[in-house]
């Protein structure tokens, strides 16, 4: 039976140098989609949860969706899944460009990655042929680089790497593929630098990938996209805009978390927003594979042409470091790419430091010359740097991230974090629903697994009331649950703006031949789930690590729109625990039976 | 005196923020009519930062921001 599924991973074994194709095991991709679901699985049954993460037991996942290649929209993606050293949990990491696509194009659903190189190296992938390859002559190589000098080498290939953080094991190192491309977050850099890998290029003869049912998945994917063109957000607001227009709203509202989440209003946002950033630097948009929206920017930065910031580092750098120095953001956000770093850990990480040097715990010799002052644009251009190069002891420091950096000084509650991984940049205390996201996500601190904003803030699918806590746990199940399945079959979660799980249902159907309800593949979204919390209960989590920094339930929101307003978990957790069928964090038996986990 | 805000494409052939003596209007509505703004192009209106419906009255010292269809993540 042809299906989207290529059938076949590569498991590559760096100590031993050991080469081993295996069938992929067909029972599980259907239970778990592919990508986010089928590596945690896969993970997961490897026993790798209990490992030290950046030993050579330690296992990457390098895993394409059940519908990446395929011609539906926004099919490049892929995910890195593998056990995180920034939060010792589950560590999924998803990524757009054409890497993706030319690794299920190459023939491979996944690649798995085991041991440590003795010395640097890099895996190059052509079509059904894997090689390891020496990569002396590319360490310490920024981003850019490494993506043309493999060019060279490798005609037609597409980049996938680490920059000089990963090197280094910091962990908010990235992963980087096409240049400016990030699987961002929980530190999976670092786990590729400590096998000494530090690129995996992909080439493949091949441009297209089977299906079950050409006919229906040819007919559902004209209907998604005439629903993604259609729509206001996906075929207007984004391509015109990116990301980088939700500044102006999510500072309206005042939910935009400023100097270091002290305030929640920032005067000057407009001046780091998405029309300033259209107005002022763009130079053109830029697409994804089979991307029909196209919200990445190209832009004017550091005298090139090079991908531009999305909100996440706009807000970080911009609100939450105190600064309104556009060109600073962009250049700052520049470099996070080129040296590999996570753009939403990295500033928020500075603007934790900013806070300890306001408050006297960082001293200004440590900052050697250049001072963490609220709005210093020098020092976030200068301290992302330094974070990357990892040299100077306080930068060394803040390279393992803001939770370790305000530990050191004494005082953990001023790192914004859930897990030990920064939180990105809408305020909890304003909009109820996202904190019960970020307190639960199983990678930590994050907005990407149950994206409460479209109906807080956005209206979509409809318009819910912000303040208020009823309702939210069952929306947030139902979010999280959705985008589960949408990160394993490798699709842009951006897509939801227009699509839902019928459509979903509908092009997984018609790709690999199963036979899902938009109710059943809703549940296959929430066996993903479980068992990424199984693998977190494995890993050694904690109840109280669902859990929000206390600034969000003890500090009301000192001014602005949102003025006096603090985080409801405390009502809202036991709901969502409820809604789950979970008990003290972790899933109840019948649960699990019920998942047939 | 109410103060509009615009946002995104709103601000083409528009400033970005206009002050409006606050006796000529009773609704978010009347506000929108006056920018020639088609009321179901207006995807977001906030109020003082909070979710409004376009017939919500409106009052002197008011904040109005008007978005079109936006996203992001």
């Amino acid at each position: 039976m042809q299906t989207a599924y290529n059938g076949k991973i590569a498991r590559i074994n760096l100590s031993t140098g050991e080469i081993r194709v295996e069938e992929l095991n067909m029972d599980l991709a259907r239970k778990f989609i592919g990508g986010r679901g089928l590596g945690t699985k896969m993970l997961y049954d490897e026993g790798i949860a209990t490992v030290d993460p950046l030993s050579e037991d330690n296992k990457l996942i390098y895993i394409t969706g059940a519908m990446t290649g395929t011609k539906t929209p926004t099919s490049g993606r892929y995910m890195v899944v593998t056990k995180s050293p920034l939060t010792g949990m589950i560590a999924s990491s998803n990524s757009g460009g054409v890497w993706g696509a030319k690794l299920k194009y190459a023939g491979w659903d996944a690649i798995i990655v085991e041991g440590k190189a003795k010395t640097p190296v890099y895996i190059n992938v052509v079509d059904d042929k894997i090689e390891i390859l020496p990569a002396d002559e590319y360490v310490g190589m920024m981003s850019e680089e490494i993506d043309e000098k493999l060019k060279k080498v490798h005609e037609k290939c597409s980049v996938l790497n680490i920059g000089p953080a990963g090197e280094k094991l910091s962990l908010l190192a990235a992963i980087m593929n096409d240049k400016d491309r990030a699987a961002g977050r929980s530190g999976v850099g670092a786990v590729m630098g400590s096998k000494n890998l530090k690129a995996i290029t992909a080439t493949a003869t091949k441009s297209s990938i089977e299906s079950y049912d050409p006919e229906a998945l040819q007919e559902v994917t004209k209907g998604c996209l005439k629903a993604i063109k259609e729509n206001g957000v996906t075929g207007g607001g984004l391509p015109t805009y990116g990301t980088a227009v939700l500044v102006n709203i999510i500072n309206n509202t005042g939910a935009f978390p400023t100097r270091n989440w002290q305030e929640s209003y920032y005067e000057e946002a407009d001046d780091t927003s998405g029309e300033s950033l259209k107005d002022q630097y763009l130079v053109k948009q830029s697409f994804c594979h089979r991307c029909p929206i196209g919200c990445g920017r190209v832009i004017n930065v550091e005298g090139k042409v090079a991908g531009g910031p999305e909100y996440e580092p706009l807000w970080a750098y911009g609100g939450n470091c105190g600064i309104n120095d556009l060109n600073a953001i962009n250049t700052a956000n520049y470099w996070c790419n080129e040296y590999g770093l996570d753009a939403i850990s990295t500033p928020c990480t500075i603007a934790a430091a900013m806070e300890l040097y306001e408050k006297g715990l960082i001293k200004e010799e440590e900052c050697e010359g250049v001072p963490l002052k609220w709005g210093n644009a020098e020092a976030i251009i200068e301290w992302t740097k330094r974070m990357g190069e990892s040299e100077i002891p306080l930068a060394r420091l803040m390279a393992q991230g803001s939770y370790r950096l305000c530990e050191y000084y004494g005082h953990p509650e001023i790192s914004m974090s859930v897990k030990k991984q920064e939180m990105p940049a809408y305020d909890a205390r304003a909009i109820q629903g996202i904190g019960i996201t970020y307190a639960t996500s199983n990678r930590g601190g994050c907005h990407v697994r149950g994206y409460l904003i479209s109906p807080e803030i956005l209206g979509l699918p409809q318009q819910l009331d912000r303040t208020e806590t009823e309702g939210k746990a069952l929306w947030t199940k139902i979010f999280q649950d959705l985008t589960a399945v949408i990160d394993s079959m490798g699709l842009c979660l951006f897509t939801s703006f227009a699509l839902g799980a019928p459509e979903y249902a509908a092009m997984l159907n018609a790709g690999t031949g199963t036979s899902y309800t938009a109710e059943e593949l809703l549940e296959v979204g929430e066996r993903i789930y479980n068992i990424e919390r199984l693998f977190n209960k494995a890993a050694g989590m904690k109840p109280e690590d669902d859990r929000l920094p206390k600034r969000l339930t003890e500090q009301p929101i000192p001014d602005g729109p949102s003025k006096g307003q603090v985080s409801q978990i405390s009502i809202t957790l036991p709901e969502y625990y409820k809604v789950r069928g979970w008990e003290n964090a972790f899933p109840t038996e019948e649960t699990l039976a019920r998942l047939g986990l | 005196m109410i103060e509009v805000r615009l946002f995104a494409t709103f601000r083409e052939g528009r400033q970005k923020i206009t002050f409006l003596e606050a006796g000529q209007f009773q609704t978010a509505a009347q506000v929108i009519d006056y920018f020639h703004i088609p009321h179901e192009e207006v995807a977001i209106c906030l109020i003082n930062g909070r979710h409004s419906r376009l017939d919500a009255s409106v009052k002197d010292e008011d904040v109005l921001a008007l978005f079109p269809p936006v996203g992001g993540g």
